[in-house]
């Protein structure tokens, strides 16, 4: 997965003035060792209903003790998104469906753990959080003949309840969104605040972090719109997709004098479209009641604090300070990537080592893709090899050389590898007498090069780099040229 | 949470709520037992239309009789049940799952 | 008044003490299930094979002089809504019938860990929801003391065992009145405990803000002594009381000397003459013991039947949906799984569950929360406020525990609400989440027995034994 701005897609237009109104549900599964209330493993991937217990099963007597972990992760998660932790309940959502063991969903109603937050994206956008509830997940249903395993025409279903108890929060936005830019963005952005306070794996790919989105569309400054809630985008690429999809329907409807339904859809990602699922006639009544076999959640300010005060820096305050660090815009794409990989503390290390911040930001981008917070190569050393590029001992293509080597082989010592190569910058006296021994060679080119012609600068240069057999500076020859010419 | 929010109770029950009703719960009624359901729920909510005449707009519900807050357990694995004793007592599985007929609806996922 | 059969604390101790063995006690026991057994229906299960094993067990034990739990030997019965590690427990329902639980409730536990044996598990009304034990799937239990006649419910099965002296002692559970009401009607003591005091993991859940454990027994002392075993912190139940369990075997001798006795002003109509004449009798010998009686009022416990028919059906609506088909118990096939569902679940419940599903659902849905459920959960607060005032006047409050003696068996089952009124001086202390018990005080109409309800504010346990002590001194 990659974030919003390295994965650039950008939503185009809608026609005639219309504007869309976009807002997120995200379910995240915590990362517990065990459930919300009860202690089988928390675990994906293993054999079906081997994490199983009373309580995960709904079984009669069985009862429900709140796991502390899951409380600390969803707290750490709300300060994360600047919410509200309060005093929170639990309630029974009651409806019959086979994944659900006791025929109701404990998960917070009126009274959530946190409240009104917000994310900042890109160019100051702020996107509301209205809350960040906990909740338990559902079993997982395998929907066996019929079409390819889908659970229309199919002959019957097969339940694993290993997932059935798993601790959830659900995020959900504020309807600020206004592109699927933002949208992208946003889930983005949630995806690695989770990974930095350590609430989640979000692998939207193992259903650890799951989307669903409402839409609706409208004029600038009209009413809201009827929204359709659309289910089952599992990736932030079909996030961008689903929305801009849904949002164009919506509008080809409203343009030919239809009405928008509120609906929940599902979104086909190998279609690429939207389909109904359900209408709000045949909406379940899920007879929301106080969990009498719980009791109030309502952590102390004291745990709360401490809780703050281990939050990590969070991304966004982490870009800032790289970009402070580096020169660069906050909102570029290598600042970006760096922060996703974590490895902005490695260049500040660099820097700290005496190295420039700024060359240290590009050879991180290019040569640490496959590397993870803590590059095997010391920091000390690149240190060492931003300064002799920087100070010309080094062309920027040997410098470019030389790091492969260095990852390659995990680590080394620049100035060793440049000498072993032989590459030592040529004297600038020394470039010079190449660059009149291509004058005189290459007298044609050079005329059209004082004539104006540029192109025939390439034609020297070309020359010159395979007399310094490439360890002249490609930008210290062109100036020479320059140089000459302006003479 | 649910509207109305009224001090009366709603109209008498009709046969229709009582279907619907039975829908909620997952029962299936026959026709006779919906009519003897639709009897016998009328009279008793006849009868506990008695707290109507309570004026209880300043009173706070008690849903639990003591106010515990805060209890939890550690996030600690403790050995679980065994899958093939728990399928064997199943009314039906396989390949280590809860076999069950196939749903027309999509559940809440 | 001499009791019939031997006592949990005199078996406990003659056991103990080398003068009988474990197995010669239940082979007393079952030999009087083989008996009457048949007359009165009082178990679902007899678990012969595995109470000798258990008896065999704590006779070797002690033999070999380790130490024993203080029930070493007393043979006891359980509900048959308590979970029971591979025995069949199935609330006298269709739907559970051959369930074989994979775990065992708290309750099981501590009693398994205190030595006692476990006889059999016992009848109920279907998911503890009667008052007469006639709702079963199984067929009614009678009263061993007139066996036309109901022994009470929705804990008959373990009321009728300990009358007939199939088991010492029992466990019954109480929502509404369901320990209180059959022990009153068939002259034992039962124990509501303060909700919380004793766990609720592992007992099938009717209402579960309402719902808890208690023991039926011959004597004040026995309940005492099952108290302090059943009793307690569990951290496997999140309402469990934090606080440790306070001794009562030691506080029954203290009298009650200075005592305030509290006595409702106003009693509900409804109540046979007999009863209230046993009542009275109760006041005076509280008043020669020291006592003094004071006059309270609970302005609405005329409304507590309405809040307790909404509150109880609406958390057993949802605690009851697990019976589904898909995991255990029974299944009705059919096509698809909505209609196995509502196949199922009309097979597999009973006419009175289905009532109670019905008006917990229609109490918790759009539309209908606000005016029922809602308004039900403000006059537990009030019945809540009732009581706070009134034991701010007295220390217990005496009531009858049931209008009526036990009543014969078909009197209540044609209208529902008749039946539901049987409860009217039980359910108070459920909503409340109070203590209460009731003791047996001579006898009323046709001979039968009349129980005096002892009530007592949250974990006022011990001062309500000490009543209850007295009163059976004097009875």
């Amino acid at each position: 997965m990659s974030n919003a701005s390295s994965a650039p897609q950008h939503s185009t237009e809608l026609p005639n003035g219309w504007e869309m109104v976009v807002g997120l549900e995200v379910h995240v599964e915590l990362d517990t060792k065990t459930k919300l209330f009860s202690a089988s493993p928390n675990r994906f991937g293993d054999e079906p209903n081997t994490n199983i217990d009373p309580v995960t099963l709904g079984l009669p007597g069985a009862l429900p003790v709140l796991n502390k972990q899951a409380v600390e992760l969803a707290i750490r998660l709300g300060l994360a998104l600047n919410c509200t932790v309060q005093p929170s309940t639990f309630h029974r959502k009651n409806y019959f469906y086979q994944d659900m063991p006791k025929a109701y969903q404990i998960s917070q109603y009126d009274q959530p753990i946190n409240i009104d937050g917000f994310m900042m994206l890109p160019g100051d956008v702020r996107i509301g959080i209205e809350r960040a509830h906990l909740e338990e997940d559902t079993g997982k249903s395998t929907h066996i003949g019929g079409t390819s395993g889908r659970i229309h025409g199919s002959d019957y279903s097969l339940v694993d309840f290993n997932r059935a108890g798993v601790p959830l929060v659900e995020i959900v936005s504020r309807p600020d969104i206004r592109n699927s830019d933002q949208a992208r963005q946003y889930v983005a952005e949630l995806r690695s605040i989770l990974l930095a306070v350590g609430a989640s794996d979000a692998k939207m790919e193992e259903g650890s972090m799951r989307c669903d989105v409402n839409v609706s569309v409208r004029k600038p400054g009209a009413e809201f719109g009827t929204r359709c809630e659309i289910k089952n985008v599992n990736s932030i690429r079909a996030v961008g997709k689903a929305i801009d999809y849904e949002a164009r329907r919506q509008i080809d409807v409203l343009e030919s004098g239809g009405t928008i339904r509120q609906e929940t859809r599902h979104w086909d990602d190998s279609e690429g479209r939207t389909h109904t699922l359900r209408t709000k006639e045949d909406a379940d009544d899920y007879r929301y009641f106080l969990e009498p076999d719980l009791v109030l959640l309502d952590p102390d300010q004291e745990w709360i604090e401490s809780i703050r005060a281990s939050l990590p820096m969070l991304p966004a305050a982490r870009r800032a300070q790289l970009a402070t660090l580096t020169g660069a815009n906050k909102e570029s794409e290598s600042v970006y990537v760096i922060v996703e990989r974590g490895q902005d503390d490695y260049v500040s290390a660099v820097a700290q080592a005496g190295g420039d911040a700024a060359r240290a930001l590009v050879y991180v981008q290019q040569a640490f893709a496959e590397e993870g917070a803590t590059p095997k190569v010391a920091a000390s050393d690149i240190a060492t090899l931003t300064q002799m590029e920087r100070d010309a001992k080094i062309t920027a293509t040997q410098a470019k050389t030389i790091l492969s080597e260095m990852v390659a082989n995990g680590g080394g010592d620049p100035v060793a590898i440049a000498s072993a190569k032989g590459f030592e910058a040529l004297d600038t006296s020394a470039v010079e007498a190449m660059v009149d021994a291509a004058i005189a060679q290459q007298a044609d080119a050079w005329a059209k090069y004082c004539a104006g012609e540029e192109k025939a600068m390439g034609a020297l240069v070309g020359a010159i780099m395979k007399a310094s057999q490439g360890k002249a500076d490609g930008k210290v020859v062109t100036a020479i040229l320059q140089a000459r010419r302006a003479k | 949470m649910s509207t109305p929010s009224s001090g009366s109770s709603p109209a008498r029950i009709t046969s229709e709520v009582v279907a619907k009703v039975a829908k909620l719960s997952s029962l299936h009624l026959s026709d006779d037992e919906l009519a003897l359901m639709t009897t016998q729920l009328s009279g008793m909510l006849d009868h506990f239309a008695d707290i109507d005449k309570l004026d209880l707009s300043n009173v706070a519900p008690l849903a639990q009789p003591f106010p515990l807050k805060n209890v939890f357990r550690e996030d600690v694995v403790v050995a679980g049940l065994d899958r093939d004793e728990v399928l064997a007592a199943a009314p039906a599985a396989e390949d280590g799952r809860f076999r069950v007929p196939p749903s027309l609806g999509l559940g809440e996922q | 008044m001499t009791k019939p059969f031997a006592t949990v604390v005199d078996i406990a101790a003659d056991i103990a003490a080398g003068k009988t063995s474990a197995v010669e006690v239940l082979e007393q026991h079952l030999a009087r299930i083989t008996e009457r057994e048949s007359d009165i229906h009082a178990f679902n299960l007899v678990t012969t094979e595995q109470a000798r094993a258990t008896a065999q067990q704590v006779d070797a034990d002690i033999k070999a002089g380790k130490p024993v739990g203080p029930l070493a030997g007393v043979p006891v019965a359980l509900k048959d809504n308590m979970c029971t590690r591979g025995i069949e427990t199935t609330c006298s329902s269709k739907i559970l019938e051959g369930w074989k639980p994979p775990y065992d409730a708290t309750v099981v536990t501590r009693l398994q860990q205190a030595g006692a044996v476990m006889v059999g598990k016992t009848n109920l009304d279907e998911f503890a929801m009667g008052s007469s034990t006639e709702n079963s799937a199984f067929g009614p239990t009678k009263n061993p003391l007139d066996t036309s006649r109901v022994p009470g419910g929705s804990s008959g099965g373990s009321a009728a065992a300990v009358a007939a002296g199939f088991a010492a002692a029992s466990l019954g559970s109480d929502t509404g009145g369901s320990i209180r009401q059959p022990a009153s009607l068939c002259g034992l003591v039962g124990v509501k405990p303060t909700y919380g005091l004793v766990s609720r993991q592992g007992i099938v859940a009717f209402a579960s803000s309402l719902d808890q454990v208690g023991p039926f027994t011959h004597t004040v002392a026995d309940a005492a002594l099952m108290m302090e075993v059943i009793g307690g912190h569990d951290p496997l139940d999140s309402t469990s009381l934090p606080q440790p369990m306070p001794s009562l075997t030691s506080v029954l001798g203290q009298g009650v000397k200075g005592m305030r006795i509290g006595r409702l002003a106003d009693m509900p109509d409804g109540c046979e003459p007999e009863v209230l004449a046993r009542m009275d009798a109760a006041y005076v010998a509280l008043q020669a013991a020291g006592a003094t009686i004071v006059d309270i009022a609970l302005p609405s416990l005329s409304y507590c039947l309405t809040a307790y028919y909404l509150v109880a059906p609406a958390e057993a609506s949802s605690n009851l949906a697990r019976y589904d088909g898909v995991r255990y118990g029974m299944r009705v096939e059919t096509g698809d799984l909505h209609s196995m569902y509502g196949a199922t679940r009309a097979a597999g419940f009973g006419a009175e569950v289905k009532r109670r599903i019905m008006l917990g659902t229609y109490a918790l849905s759009a539309g209908y929360f606000d005016a029922y459920y809602g308004k039900a959960l403000k006059v537990r607060r009030l019945i809540a406020n009732d009581f706070a005032a009134a034991y701010e006047k007295c220390d217990v409050i005496l009531t009858p525990t049931s209008p009526t003696v036990a009543f014969p068996l078909g009197d209540k089952t044609s209208d529902p609400l008749t039946m539901y009124l049987c409860d009217i001086f039980t359910i108070p202390t459920n909503l409340a989440g109070h203590a209460a018990m009731s003791v047996p005080f001579g006898t009323g109409a046709h001979n039968m027995p009349v129980g005096v309800q002892v009530l007592a504010p949250a974990l006022g346990e011990q001062t309500m034994f000490r009543v209850a002590a007295e009163l059976e001194r004097a009875s």
